[in-house]
Order: C-alpha cells, then sequence, then structure tokens
C-alpha cells in the first residue's frame, strides 16, 4: 500500500483558539493586590499559667477606646490625631517625664561585659538553654551598637497596651493600629536616615546588607503593640 | 527608465500573521500564570476602612480570607455576618476551617499561613474579638487586617 503523504494541519484557527482562552482569563484574573495592617497575634494562654509579674506603670502607655469611639490615653481623654505624638514620647522620653519610662544608655563596655558573663556562665553549665537566648540576644544589641553607635534602650517591659470595648467601631480601632504602627515606623525612618541615609521602609529584608540594619533598629524601636485579653470595659453595645 | 520600474501590481504586501498565535500564546501564558482561581462570591457588602502603614500581602494562596459585614441579600438580616470560602458561618465555625485549610496545604508552607481579615468599617468590634480569640485557639497567628490604601483619620 501506498504511503500518502501526511497533509498538513491547517494552523489558521490557531489564533481564534488562543484567543478565546486569552479572553477566558483576562476575565477571571483580578489583578489587585491585597493589603493591609499585619499583627501577630499572642498564643493562647494555658488555665494553669501563673500571674505575670506586675509592670511599673510608667513603662506601660494604656491606650483605652470605648464603644463610642473615645480614646483614653494614660487615664487622659485624647483626640486620635494626637496619639501618634503621644505614642512618640513614650517611645523616646525626651524630657524625662517621670510618667514614661526610663531609657538606659547601652554602651559598648557595658554590652561587651555582660556577653563576656553570658559566656562565662554557659561554659559552666552549657546545656542552659536561658542562658543560650540572652547571649544571642546581648550579642544582637552589640551588632547594633556595631552598626549605628550606642543607643538608649527602652525596658524590656515597656509596652503599648491596646484595650477596646466589644461596641467599638471597627473602623477606629484600624486608625488606633494604625497611628500607633505609624508613630514606631516614623521613629524607625528617622532613625534610618540619619545612620544609613535611606528610610526604614526602604530597606530590603532579602538582602543580607540590610538585613542587620533592619535588626539594629528594630533592636532600638521594638514593636511592642500588646492587646489586652478581652473584656468588657463600659458594658456599651 | 523603463529598466527599473517593477513589473507587475505595485501596492504593499499583507503582513503576515503567522506569528499572530505566537504572540496571543505569549499573553495567553502570561495571564494563566498571574490568574489566581480562588475568588469567592462576596456574600457580605464590606468597605473596608483606610489606613497608611500597610503592607503588601506575598502570597496570595497562602492567604485564607474572613469576610465579616451586613448580608448583601437582606434575606439574611442587617445584623453583621461571618463569610467562609462561599458560604455564611458562625464563630464556632472557624477552628475547624482553619484546620482544614492548614491541612490542604504543603508542610513547609503552613507557618506562613495568613489570615486576612476583611471587615466592613461599621462593625462592632465584638465580633472581630471573638474571631481573634478564634483563632488564636486554632494558632493561626499570623493575620492581616485587609484595608484601603488612604488617611486613617477619615475613618
Amino acid at each position: 500500500m501506498a504511503r500518502r503523504p501526511l497533509q498538513e494541519i491547517n494552523a489558521g484557527s490557531m489564533a481564534d483558539i488562543a484567543f478565546l482562552l486569552l479572553i477566558f482569563f483576562l476575565v477571571t484574573t483580578t489583578m489587585d493586590q491585597d493589603i493591609g495592617i499585619l499583627r501577630q497575634l499572642p498564643p493562647p494562654i494555658p488555665d494553669d499559667m501563673p500571674e505575670p509579674p506586675p509592670v511599673k506603670k510608667r513603662n506601660v502607655y494604656e491606650v483605652l477606646v470605648n464603644s463610642r469611639n473615645q480614646l483614653l490615653v494614660e487615664n487622659e481623654r485624647m483626640d486620635v490625631r494626637d496619639l501618634k505624638e503621644g505614642a512618640k514620647m513614650f517611645y523616646t522620653n525626651p524630657n524625662q517625664d517621670p510618667d514614661l519610662p526610663i531609657l538606659t544608655r547601652q554602651t559598648r563596655a557595658n554590652v561587651q561585659e555582660n556577653i563576656n558573663l553570658l559566656q562565662q556562665a554557659l561554659a559552666k553549665d552549657p546545656s542552659n538553654k536561658q542562658l543560650k537566648t540572652d547571649l544571642k540576644k546581648w550579642q544582637g544589641k552589640m551588632s547594633a551598637i556595631e552598626l549605628i553607635g550606642e543607643y538608649d534602650e527602652l525596658p524590656t517591659s515597656a509596652l503599648i497596651s491596646l484595650q477596646n470595648d466589644r461596641g467599638t467601631k471597627y473602623s477606629m480601632y484600624i486608625t488606633v493600629q494604625n497611628e500607633l504602627s505609624a508613630a514606631i515606623n516614623e521613629l524607625r525612618n528617622e532613625l534610618s536616615e540619619e545612620k544609613f541615609g535611606v528610610a526604614y521602609s526602604e530597606l530590603n529584608p532579602a538582602l543580607s546588607d540590610d538585613k542587620p540594619k533592619i535588626l539594629a533598629i528594630r533592636a532600638v524601636y521594638p514593636q511592642r503593640i500588646s492587646e489586652a485579653e478581652p473584656k468588657d470595659i463600659s458594658g456599651g453595645n | 527608465m523603463s529598466k527599473f520600474t517593477r513589473k507587475g501590481k505595485k501596492g504593499t504586501p499583507a503582513v503576515s500573521t503567522a506569528s499572530l498565535p505566537d504572540i496571543i500564546f505569549m499573553l495567553l501564558f502570561f495571564f494563566m500564570v498571574v490568574t489566581v482561581m480562588r475568588e469567592d462570591d462576596p456574600k457580605v457588602s464590606i468597605s473596608k476602612p483606610s489606613a497608611t502603614e500597610t503592607e503588601k500581602l506575598e502570597k496570595k494562596s497562602l492567604v485564607d480570607y474572613i469576610n465579616v459585614g451586613t448580608p448583601i441579600d437582606t434575606r439574611f438580616g442587617t445584623e453583621p455576618k461571618i463569610q467562609l470560602d462561599d458560604s455564611f458561618a458562625e464563630v464556632a465555625d472557624i477552628q475547624f476551617w482553619i484546620k482544614e485549610n492548614r491541612d490542604k496545604r504543603d508542610e513547609a508552607e503552613k507557618p506562613l499561613i495568613t489570615t486576612s481579615l476583611k471587615v466592613d468599617s461599621d462593625v462592632q468590634m465584638g465580633v472581630v474579638t471573638d474571631i481573634k480569640q478564634e483563632l488564636r485557639e486554632a494558632q493561626a497567628l499570623k493575620i492581616n487586617y485587609s484595608v484601603n490604601k488612604g488617611s486613617a483619620l477619615d475613618n
């Protein structure tokens, strides 16, 4: 049987088929990027957890929002427009206000001494996890000092405590969260501009060059926004 | 003179369309790659609040959405309701839903899962607090408050 030569397939309609698929994907594609405020929730508290030690009042920046969307900051009414400045004051305490936290100067000698002490202790007790994490913490501070020089550090217990009522409007809650983040971000940006010449938000954590800079700035201005366990503040609904 | 005039008819030759399928295929592949198919029908109306200190959500496939708002269909009432995937849900359903979604993903991706809360501006915090408590119980600790870009003071 004689073989007929293979007929070539007409490719003229290929474009039409591709067009059809293209239009389908064009229609179903959603290009919008989801943006938002990222937060890390605390893990659930076990029932047998001991009471945490009391924190000095001056080390806590208390922000309460009631069901009428009014703010009570450090037991005084405040407009949400002033919250950012208030939070920045709490973080830096430039006027040595006795109601705000005491910042301690981290000097090179001081940090080095702590590292030495921890290393000696660790040499005696090499399996102690607590010592290892402490050592890591102080070494982090040392690398921060090497990058940006000696700095004033917030007490470890200092934090912004945010509490809201069940009746608070969600938009108000977001505004408060946003203002608190804005305060920290502005401080970080200022420091980064001063030390590295670029804004903190421009630093890229994926670059090995920028990563230590980011860690150093975070050591100076840690993001410590804590949300209290939910409870009714004013019973409003 | 006549030596240089072309014989036959003048006019531009037709543009070859042979490469058209290739061009279309290129576009097609682009859109196929960027398309995310997991788009749910909104059953609740949400007008998100605005904020300035926002971050982008990196990987869309690793984000689960919880929608809270008043139902579009008024037969379901005017109180804010929770929508998970394509259906209404109660606060108590969230833990199971989170576990189900977690099981669908690879082991390596599990710590990267973000839960995005799309909540209407006018919703009261009570329901949001309840949702957050459930998420904590379910160990879904990375959350995102979905917002629009804009001044937060106008909310």
